[in-house]
């Protein structure tokens, strides 16, 4: 008998360069954003007027009229008007959880192809009104009689007027993502020389990658930027050791700097998937296959874990479904939320107590090649357009095993907002 | 990016100006349009020699529905086209049969006329006399194309015998609106095998052609046409100019590839790209090109060496790697490469440019027998002066100048150059090797 389902194929992505908030793309929308994305991603593979089976994105920040913002973005863009969208949202992991979708669908035979990605901007970012002015412009609304609307406006005070920004912080404790990964970092005993190293690895290693030519095929110039803003190719351990401290800063010795936490930036990125038939029909490559995901949450308000340590969780649960263990990991892409977010990560794994207690397992996962992580640069040197970033290390990370060649493995681990966190398995 | 002056010089008051001032009086020149009829009027066809190609001329004519003429005497319909066959001619005594058709034929020449003649290449007369009555044809259309007006050329194809089927091509192409700034050019023509059938809005259906730098300028130009004749157009240009590239792939249903062809492995990635994606590769046009003018002696090594390497190197590394690429180039394929007016005049404060473009030359000639060898060509355009955003940004005057000093007394248009690239890409473009084109209005400079 056939197997019910079948690996869906990376045909390839397509991002635009990440910009610092308030900066190069400071008036464009998500929408222009992930509709440019999809026309570089067009022009690309060549789908003018293509009917994708299905075009899945979305964005953190969200303004309420961008309700139906992929669709919008696919109707804005090259792509056949008749290709059917949607917009999911999962805080960081939004990108990689579009992949996954369009991956499923892929490989249970519903979709021929689709395309995943995500957007976000920080600085177009939506401001709602004040609560309580929304709710006197609501009564203003219902109101029939010119009695009844001035009673409703004479509700108005003065602080109602100013508008409620969007705070990167969690509703339930009030502490910024920030702070909370200062208590995982103290915690796990992250010290701040580890975490610039890191940092000063990953600008490295995405300016060597672009320096190569690795990005030719990967991400398209917009609005004046050709590579990510925020990379210094020339930056060094000693240069961030001058900085001071931005998060955790209650604490004398808090370690987490604006260098090993990744800056607020504005971005999208796009992915293409499909099955090996229509990939092969339409002579584009096969760079390597979706071959499993998993995500995990984890109770940061009372049940004692770090807000952005559920991929610890998730990985050892894909790996077993999967019969391997971490070492059998060619390439490991772990988004570098913060420097010490991926340092707690591989320690978790390191260690007896954390993989016996917390994960039930009888030993722990063991330590990683460092040589094998995030070889061409994450997200402290590109930035972390929280919606895009998962289409971004989709791509690369799939161009990464193709050149490496057949058989090789990549596993991705991204952490998300909530506590939550999703992981994927790719080969080429 | 108007021509300011042509528009008022063809205006009600600035046409009695310029006449009263004797000023120039640039042409709205007849360009190609898919559909258009070959020629807007009829043509006349005489003879001076035994008129070997009479009979392919008239066919090409009537093929296309154009009225044809025999000859012609005093006042009557405006000609759309003049054609002589001077073939066969033996002394200089016999261009005198040549004057005696063409004076009372070019009188009656309209707007955007076409003086195409046809006659022997003088490197294979049997005797110098021979040889004198073929060149002397080369100073009778130069001179013609300097007399005409109102946007008229006149060009020169030169056919040895056994070549005729190479002909019916390149008389389209000189006809037609194509050619429009393509003036006082001789084209030497080769025996070659015309597959027949090809066609005439699509003769590039099913074919893939590739362009270097075609984010904008004449390479975005030459990506619309070949795309308009039916190709797949793979359009290259730096991946810092994605954007730009990804709007014209997107505007031609092309595809988009990002590639520096002076990167080490620009070759070996195009080769993958091409072998992955089409299998193959039909069209071959290397038109990304770089200026960093200054004089030689105030020219540093880098300004010298970026422009051999994007506009010389590029172009001779890519075009073997193509070859090196077994099956990917496939019989009948073109490779067209741009030089410029600078490669043959030489140009002040372009030593480097001047020498990269020459060099084109060079290439395009010695690599030609190992082209024909695979039933393949391999040509060079020259462009003269065209009218682009390089040029928008000189001065006044210089523009102004550059722009007039041609016998069409204006600049081109990156279409026009475009249209050259689209026409040695046909198939029945096959007698046309080791060419070089000038599109330049019939320059002053280096004519
Ligand atoms: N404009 C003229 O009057 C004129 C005259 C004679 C010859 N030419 C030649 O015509 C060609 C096109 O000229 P244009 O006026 O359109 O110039 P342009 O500068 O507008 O366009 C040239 C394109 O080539 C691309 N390019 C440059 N280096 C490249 C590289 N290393 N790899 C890939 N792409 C690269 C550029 O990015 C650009 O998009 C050039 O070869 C030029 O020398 C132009």
């Amino acid at each position: 008998m056939a197997p019910l389902t079948r690996k869906a194929a990376i045909v390839g992505g397509n991002r635009i360069p990440f910009a610092r908030s308030n900066s190069a793309y400071a008036q464009a929308s998500n929408q222009d954003m992930l509709t440019a994305t999809l026309d570089g991603l067009v022009a690309r593979f060549g789908l003018q007027g293509e009917r994708v089976g299905e075009v899945v994105a979305g964005a953190v920040l969200k303004h309420s009229r961008d309700f139906n913002l992929t669709r919008e973005a696919v109707l804005g863009s090259r792509l056949s008007a008749a290709t059917p969208a949607y917009d999911v949202q999962q805080a960081c992991g939004t990108g990689l959880e579009a992949v996954v979708l369009v991956a499923n669908k892929i490989a249970l035979g519903q979709l021929k192809s689709g395309i995943a990605g995500g957007v976000d901007t920080t600085s177009d970012a939506p401001l709602a009104i004040h609560d309580e002015m929304r709710r006197v412009l609501i009564a203003l609304g219902s109101a029939r009689t010119l009695r009844q609307r001035l009673e409703a406006l004479a509700g108005v005070r003065p602080g109602m007027f100013v508008p409620e920004t969007p705070r990167n912080a969690e509703p339930r404790t009030g502490l910024s993502m920030g702070d909370h990964q200062a208590i995982t970092t103290k915690q796990w005993g992250i010290s701040r020389e580890e975490q610039d190293e890191l940092a000063v690895r990953s600008h490295q290693n995405l300016a060597a990658a672009y320096d190569r030519g690795f990005f030719d095929d990967l991400v398209t110039p917009y609005l004046g930027l050709t590579r990510d803003e925020n990379l210094r190719p020339d930056t060094s351990v000693e240069k961030l050791a001058k900085l001071a401290p931005v998060f955790g800063k209650d604490d004398p010795d808090a370690t987490m700097t604006a260098a090993n936490s990744t800056p607020l930036s504005d971005g999208a990125s796009a992915v293409l998937l499909a099955s090996d038939e229509w990939a092969a029909s339409r002579g584009l490559p096969v760079l390597a296959h979706f071959v499993d995901a998993q995500t995990a949450a984890v109770d940061y308000t009372h049940g004692g874990e770090g807000l952005l340590m559920a991929p610890a969780y998730a990985v050892p649960v894909l790996l077993a479904r999967n019969g391997l263990t971490l070492q059998d990991v060619d390439y490991y892409e772990i988004h570098e939320a913060f420097a010490s977010t991926v340092l707690a990560t591989l320690k978790a794994w390191e260690d007896p107590a954390f993989c016996k207690e917390r994960l039930g397992l009888d030993a722990p996962l063991g330590a990683i090649d460092r040589s094998k992580l995030n070889v061409n640069g994450s997200s402290l040197a590109a930035g972390h357009p929280f919606a895009a970033t998962g289409g971004r290390i989709v791509a690369s990370l799939a161009k990464q095993l193709h050149e490496a060649g057949p058989g090789t493995r990549g596993l991705i681990s991204i952490c998300a907002a909530g506590g939550q966190g999703v992981v994927a398995i790719l080969e080429s | 990016m108007g021509d300011w002056y042509r528009d008022f010089a063809n205006s009600g008051l600035g046409s009695t100006l310029v006449r009263q001032l004797g000023l120039p009086r640039p042409a709205v020149l007849r360009r190609y349009e898919p559909g258009a009829p070959l020629l807007p009027g009829p043509a006349v066809v005489g003879t001076a020699g035994e008129g070997r190609l009479h009979g392919v001329l008239t066919r090409v004519l009537q093929d296309a529905g154009v009225p044809v003429l025999p000859a012609v005497d005093g006042d009557g319909e405006r000609l759309a086209a003049v054609l002589l066959d001077a073939t066969g001619g033996t002394s200089p005594a016999d261009l005198a049969a040549a004057h005696a058709f063409l004076a009372p034929a070019l009188r009656r020449l309209g707007p955007s006329g076409r003086v195409l003649v046809l006659g022997d290449p003088p490197s294979a007369a049997g005797s110098p006399t021979q040889a004198a009555a073929r060149q002397a044809l080369e100073g009778l259309v130069r001179s013609v194309a300097k007399e005409l007006r109102d946007g008229a050329t006149a060009n020169l194809l030169l056919v040895p015998a056994g070549a005729e089927a190479a002909v019916p091509g390149p008389v389209r192409f000189f006809l037609s609106g194509r050619s429009a700034y393509v003036d006082g050019q001789v084209v030497p023509l080769t025996a070659a095998d015309v597959p027949a059938g090809e066609h005439e809005q699509r003769p590039l259906a099913g074919e893939v052609a590739v362009v270097t730098g075609a984010a904008r300028g004449i390479g975005a130009a030459i990506a619309r046409a070949l795309s308009r004749d039916g190709a797949h157009v793979v359009a290259v240009d730096v991946p810092a100019a994605g954007d730009k590239l990804a709007e014209v792939a997107n505007e031609i249903g092309g595809t988009a590839f990002q590639l520096d062809i002076t990167a080490p492995d620009a070759g070996q990635r195009l080769v993958a790209h091409l072998r992955e994606r089409h299998g193959g590769v039909d069209v071959v046009v290397h038109n990304a090109g770089i200026t960093r003018d200054k004089l030689l002696v105030n020219m540093d090594a880098a300004r010298w060496s970026s422009v051999m390497a994007v506009n010389l190197q590029a172009q001779l590394d890519t075009t073997q790697a193509l070859l090196d690429a077994d099956g990917l180039l496939g019989s009948g394929a073109r490779v067209i490469c741009v030089s410029s007016q600078s490669g043959i005049a030489g140009n002040r404060g372009q030593t480097n440019y001047a020498a990269s473009k020459a060099g084109v030359i060079g290439m395009v000639r010695a690599w030609a027998p190992a082209f024909a060898e695979r039933g393949a060509t391999i040509n060079a355009v020259a462009p003269g002066f065209i009218v682009t955003e390089m040029t928008a940004s000189m001065p006044l005057g210089t523009r102004e100048i550059g722009s007039r000093v041609n016998s069409l007394q204006q600049g081109g248009l990156p279409v026009d150059v475009a249209e050259t690239i689209a026409w040695l890409s046909q198939p029945s473009a096959a007698g046309v090797n080791g060419q070089v084109v000038r599109v330049c209005g019939q320059s002053f400079l280096g004519a």
